[in-house]
Formats: C-alpha cells, structure tokens, sequence
C-alpha cells in the first residue's frame, strides 16, 4: 500500500509541473496559490454509514458531529431531510421531518452543548434543535408563500439591504466559547451577523465585493478558542479571519477556493480549508481542485490531502467538514450523495 | 389639592404599570411532529387548546398546464394540560397559509386562511360544517412560461391567484369572497365578522349561516377605511373591534358597520381579544415585525380604551415574544400567545 501511495502521490506531483504552463485561465482561477505542500497520508472508512432499508441520502449537504461521536447529516433528499448516526454509523433516528424550516438544506453544526443547528438556504433560517431534538431557537424568517412566489419568480430581482433579523440564503453557523451566534449570509446577502445566545442582534460586518473586510460568497465560517471568526469567502479564493467584534485580521489566500472549513477541538487547534471541486461538475477543474489543506490558525499550510473524484478517498465537491478530532475528519460531499468518515495519518507523512 | 395631584399622578403611572406574569411552553406535539409558525391559537369551553399553524411546505404541483397549491397549514387539539389530542382537517383542500383559528359558543372550530382566502367552520370532532370563501383554482406564477427554475429560491406556492377571489387591493370589494382574509370573530346571534384582510381592506358581515348580509370599509386612514385590518374581536353588545393595523389604531363600530370611535396609544395593533364574563377587558399585541425585535408589547384595556398596563416584549427567550399573530383571552388572566417567529404558544398567568 505505502510505496503505491507515494508514487501516485509523485506522479500527482509531477503531472502538475508539467500541466502548469498549459493551465486554461478557468482552471488558474480556482488552482489554489500553495506550492509544494506536503501531502498527508489519510484513509477513508468503507461504507461508514448504515442507512436502512428504503432510506437514501442525496446530496450530502451538511455533517456535523456531536460529543459522543454521533454523526448529523444535513441532505437535500427528494426533501430536505436530517438525520442522527452513532460513532460506528448505524442509524439512529430523523429530527425535524417536514419542518416549516427545511426545504434547502445548506448546514448542520453542533455546539458544545450538544444542540443541533441547521442552516437552510431555502427558507432563509438557521434553526436550533435541543439534543431531544426539539426546536428551541430560530433565527431567520422562512419567507410567507403568498411573498415566496414572487420571489422565487424574481430571481433577478434587486437583493434587498441586509436586515439584522432576515437572511438572504444563509450559510453557515458557528459559536464562541461565550455561545454568541455567527451566521454566514450568504448568497445573497454578503455579510458575517453576530448574535448574543438568546439571539439579539449585536453587529454585522461585510458587503459585496473584494477589497479587505468585503465577501463575495461567505460560504463557510468557524470560530477558534480565542473568539476569532475564520470565514470562507469562497468566491475571493481566500480565508478572511475577523476578530470576536468582527473587526479585520487577516487573509489566507493560498488555499484555493474555500468551500468547507473546520477548526479542530482541544489545547492546540488546527485549521481546516476545503478547495472542493466544483458542483458544475467541469471534469476538466479535477487537476487544480479537490484537495483539503491543513493549517495552523495563522495561516502557516501543514500539509494537504486528497483530490477529485467518487471514489472512496476522493472528494466530490465537499460542501462541509466536521472537526472532529485533529486526525479525525467528516466531509459530506455534493456530487458522489455520501458522508465519507476520514482518518489522517501525519506521522507516516513527516517520515 | 395635593392629594388630587397625587392621585393624578397615580393613575397615570398606572397606566404605563407592568403588569407582572408568568409564561409556560406547555404544548407538547407527539415524537416526530413540529410546530411551525403558531398563526392562530383558541380555547374552548373545555380549556382545550386549538393551533392553527404554519408548517409543512406549501408546494405548487408542476407539469400541468394550470399551476395548483397545496399544503402547508395544520390544524392541532391539545388539551389543557397541553398534552397532545388530536389533529382535524389533515390534507383539507384550504389549509394553505394559516392566519387565525377561533372557537364559538358552541365549541365550533374556525380557521382562517390567508392563501386559500377562506374561512371554514369545523365541529369539534373535525367534520366541516361550513366553508366560506373559494380557494382560487389556480396560481400566478409570474409571466406565463417565465419563470426561471431557480437554484432554490425562497418558499414557493400558496399565494392567491387570479379567481374571482382576488379583487383588486384595496377595493373593499363587497361581496362574498375574501383577498387574503385575517380574522374572524362572532357576536352574541352567531353572525359572523370577517376581516379581510391583507388584499381587501374592509369587514364583511354574514349571519350564522353563512349568508352575506354587509361589508364596510376600504383602503386609507379615514374614520372607517383600513390598513391592513388584521385581527377582529366583538364585545357582548355586538360592538367590533379591528385591529387597523397599518393605521396604529383599533377601530370600533357598532353591530352594523357604523363607526364609533378609534382607540390609540397602544402602538400598532397586530391581535387583539376581548374577554369573556360581566366586565370585558381588550387585549392588544404591538408585536415586533418578524425582522426586528423593536415593540412587542401588549396591551391591557378598558374596552372605551383606556389603557389599565402592558407587559412583555419582543425576543427568543420565555416570556418574550416573537411577533403575536394571536392572543386568546377566554380564560381571563389566563393568555395564550402564538408567536410567528419562535414556532410557539405560550401560556401567560397575569398577576395584575
């Protein structure tokens, strides 16, 4: 196994150097900027989750893990529909069926306190389950139908200004240590909100476009110990940090196109970045896009693992990653309708 | 004169009084069972509860060559403890977009749907009684063929189509046939008191079996014209209340549609309820609009409108509110609130 790894891993290597002077702009764009990272050798659990007979996933959206190891998957089915898995992947149980608020799936996390967060595109909320399962909190407000016709007819129709309390096809949730809320909104808007943890509205920061502090696509947030806020500003190919108050800090930029990303638990956290192959499904993006990126949280890449494709150990456009544990990674993944469960292996890597 | 003074000053501080209360989420749905927006909550005579709630998704079937609603609205009988009891009306042709539920002397249950532009009675078992209104056959979705299948869009389906229902807005159009109706209430001889509502701005009057005798009203600000009338409620004497929303005001008229008085003060009424008994009181709700956490407060009155205290405001927690769409005053001190934006009824105990 470990030889045929690595020559892969050096033909993957050496067809790139030959590829990169003849790289189309399309693929340029999304080619993440990082040179000669390090790849970490990593597996992935066959067919880890057991769904029951006459049960399917679809797209896999959203996964997220709580304290004992349960899995939460997030999926756009013939209904948007969330599911609870335990730590091996058997089926456990269905939370919110045919909820007012599920009709796009986009996110599920989990706080520390076990409750279940979903974030729906469809209906512009993020909703907040209780580990029984119960709705508990709502931010967001499902738009009325007899005004969703209209909207959804409109679609070219002007965004209008971003409101505290309403989301424009939201994103992605994540809390700090103090439980206040950051919500990523999203595609239409272009904003990160913060909330105190009984939801009132504390401040926003962002507007379309590129300059420093602006978003265009906020499609994945995290927040570390500390109470800073790592966005994934997917369609600026680059990673903004704000502080807790949503002030400016930093950019990553050398890290392709951020879909997912993921900070991991305990004393020394570590940063994980998604450049996900694209949903278009355009073959020819699979050279510069698919892989994972390891990082410290100042940016500094320590390695990176995977690429492209369906089958077991590659990635399908991963939408969202759980954390886990710092060698112990889930993603859900748009193309391939799976969760794949992730074990990295560095040590082998380092040797 | 001190002592007058001071009693001056002690009614109006009465007037801004707290009233001080207590609030419980005791509604418990079956496992696998959600409440979604709480639109319409009601008692009856037993203390059950009755929701009307958002929930689901309303769905337009594709493919044919009309565009057809579906879905979206159910109807929930707790008891009083709120244990779970029933569901009526499961896959109705009208429960679309639910606005109001209300429950008559006779223990009838009556839901108002805003999509639908209906209002149907059910007897307490759940077996239709009486439809009001039509359910427009069909849907307008935009240009004929134009509309563009969108990446998933907000919510679709549900909203009022081009039948004989959907007057032009604000017409006050007089006839059998409601435009996005609101609330429903009832005087003392069973007729029956439609506002109506969110398309036409007026309130129509009907006997108790159904057969139109009146409307009144039409869109602006003027003594007798509304904005958005969104919640009706009528005293003992046969007196109508409208909550005249848009116009920060409840309009009273007497039994016939004659206007009497307009109360203000109470910000901008979105549900208002009368209780029951020898001495009336009316509430009313300056609910949040779903996109704020502004107001939220309701309101204690005389029903000449004098204000007696409020209590509450907008946010998430118990004991807030996440814009009222109902209250329910038949069991005097005791309230119940549905709340649009939290998903929920809660149960208030004044202790004024």
């Amino acid at each position: 196994m470990k030889p045929s790894r690595c020559s892969a891993a050096l033909l993957v290597v050496a067809s790139l150097a030959f590829a990169q002077s003849e790289l189309t702009p399309a693929q340029l764009r999304l080619k993440a900027k990082a040179e000669n990272v390090p790849e970490i050798p990593f597996d992935s659990v066959p067919n880890f989750l057991k769904l029951p007979p006459g049960l399917y996933l679809g797209e896999g959206i959203g996964v997220a893990t709580n304290s004992k190891g349960h899995v939460f998957v997030y999926t756009r089915s013939q209904d948007t529909r969330l599911f609870e898995f335990d730590a091996k992947g058997n089926y456990i149980r269905e939370i919110g069926e045919g909820l007012y608020g599920f009709q796009f799936a986009h996110a599920v996390r989990v706080d520390k306190d076990d409750n279940i967060w979903a974030v729906d595109e469809g209906t512009n909320m993020v909703i907040k389950f209780n580990p029984a399962g119960r709705v508990v909190m709502l931010l967001g407000r499902r738009p009325e139908p007899v005004d969703g016709v209209k909207l959804s007819v409109g679609f070219n129709a002007p965004v209008a200004p971003a409101q505290p309390y309403t989301f424009n096809r939201p994103t992605d949730v994540a809390w700090d240590a103090a439980g206040n809320i950051f919500v990523s909104d999203g595609y239409g808007n272009s904003r990160v909100v913060k909330y105190d943890k009984n939801g009132r509205f504390i401040a926003s920061v962002g507007t379309k476009g590129s300059g420093q502090g602006q978003l265009n696509l906020p499609h994945t947030l995290a927040v570390d110990a500390k109470g800073n806020v790592y966005v994934g500003d997917r369609s600026n190919s680059r990673i903004q940090v704000f502080d807790n108050d949503l002030s400016f800090k930093a950019i990553y930029d050398n890290v392709g196109q951020p879909w997912a990303v993921c900070i991991t638990p305990g004393p020394h956290q570590y940063l994980y970045s998604s450049n996900s192959y694209p949903d278009s499904n355009n073959s020819t993006m699979a050279a510069v896009t698919g892989e994972v990126y390891k990082m410290e949280l100042d940016g500094t890449i320590l390695g990176k693992f995977g690429k492209a494709g369906k089958q077991l150990g590659q990635f399908s456009t991963i939408h969202e990653m759980d954390c886990h544990g710092e060698n112990e990674l889930y993603v859900a993944e748009i193309g391939a309708w799976r969760i794949q469960k992730i074990i990295l292996h560095p040590a082998k890597g380092e040797k | 004169m001190r002592t007058i003074a001071f009693l001056l000053l002690a009614g109006c501080a009465f007037a801004q009084t707290e009233i001080p209360y207590d609030a419980s989420d005791l509604l418990k749905l079956p496992e696998h069972m959600y409440m979604g927006e709480a639109a319409g909550v009601a008692t009856d005579s037993k203390g059950h509860i009755w929701v009307y709630t958002r929930t689901g998704d309303a769905y337009a079937t594709i493919g044919t060559s009309r565009t057809f609603s579906h879905g979206g609205g159910r109807i929930f009988e707790f008891d009083r403890t709120g244990k779970f009891v029933k569901e009526i009306g499961q896959g109705s042709y009208a429960l679309l977009f639910p606005q109001a539920i209300h429950v008559d002397a006779q223990d009838n249950v009556w839901i108002v749907d805003r999509a639908s532009n209906m209002v149907i009675k059910f007897d307490p078992s759940g077996r239709v009684l009486m439809p009001m209104g039509r359910k427009p056959e069909e849907i307008f979705v935009g240009e004929r063929g134009g509309g563009r299948g969108g990446r998933g869009g907000p919510g679709a389906g549900g909203a009022p189509g081009r039948g004989r229902g959907n007057a032009l807005p604000g017409a006050g159009s007089p006839g059998d046939l409601f435009n996005q109706p609101a609330d429903v209430a009832f005087d003392s001889a069973g007729n029956i008191f439609v506002a109506d509502g969110y398309g036409n701005a007026r309130v129509a009057k009907f006997d108790k079996n159904g057969w139109f005798i009146k409307s009144w009203g039409s869109r602006g600000s003027e003594p007798g014209q509304f904005d958005h009338p969104q919640s009706i409620a009528v005293d003992s004497a046969g007196n109508v209340y409208v909550a005249d929303h848009g116009n920060q005001r409840i309009q009273v008229f007497d039994n016939d549609g004659t206007f009497k008085t307009a109360l203000t003060g109470v910000g901008a009424p979105w549900a208002i309820c009368i209780t029951p008994g020898a001495h009336q009181y009316l509430y009313s709700s300056n609910s949040n609009a779903p996109d704020s956490m502004d107001n939220g407060e309701i309101y204690k009155m005389e029903l000449d409108g004098r204000v007696l205290g409020k209590f509450g405001r907008a946010g998430k927690l118990l004991k807030e509110f996440g814009t009222v769409n109902a209250i329910d005053c038949r069991g005097g001190n005791d309230l119940f609130v549905g709340e649009l934006t939290n998903w929920r009824v809660q149960k208030l105990t004044l202790h004024p």
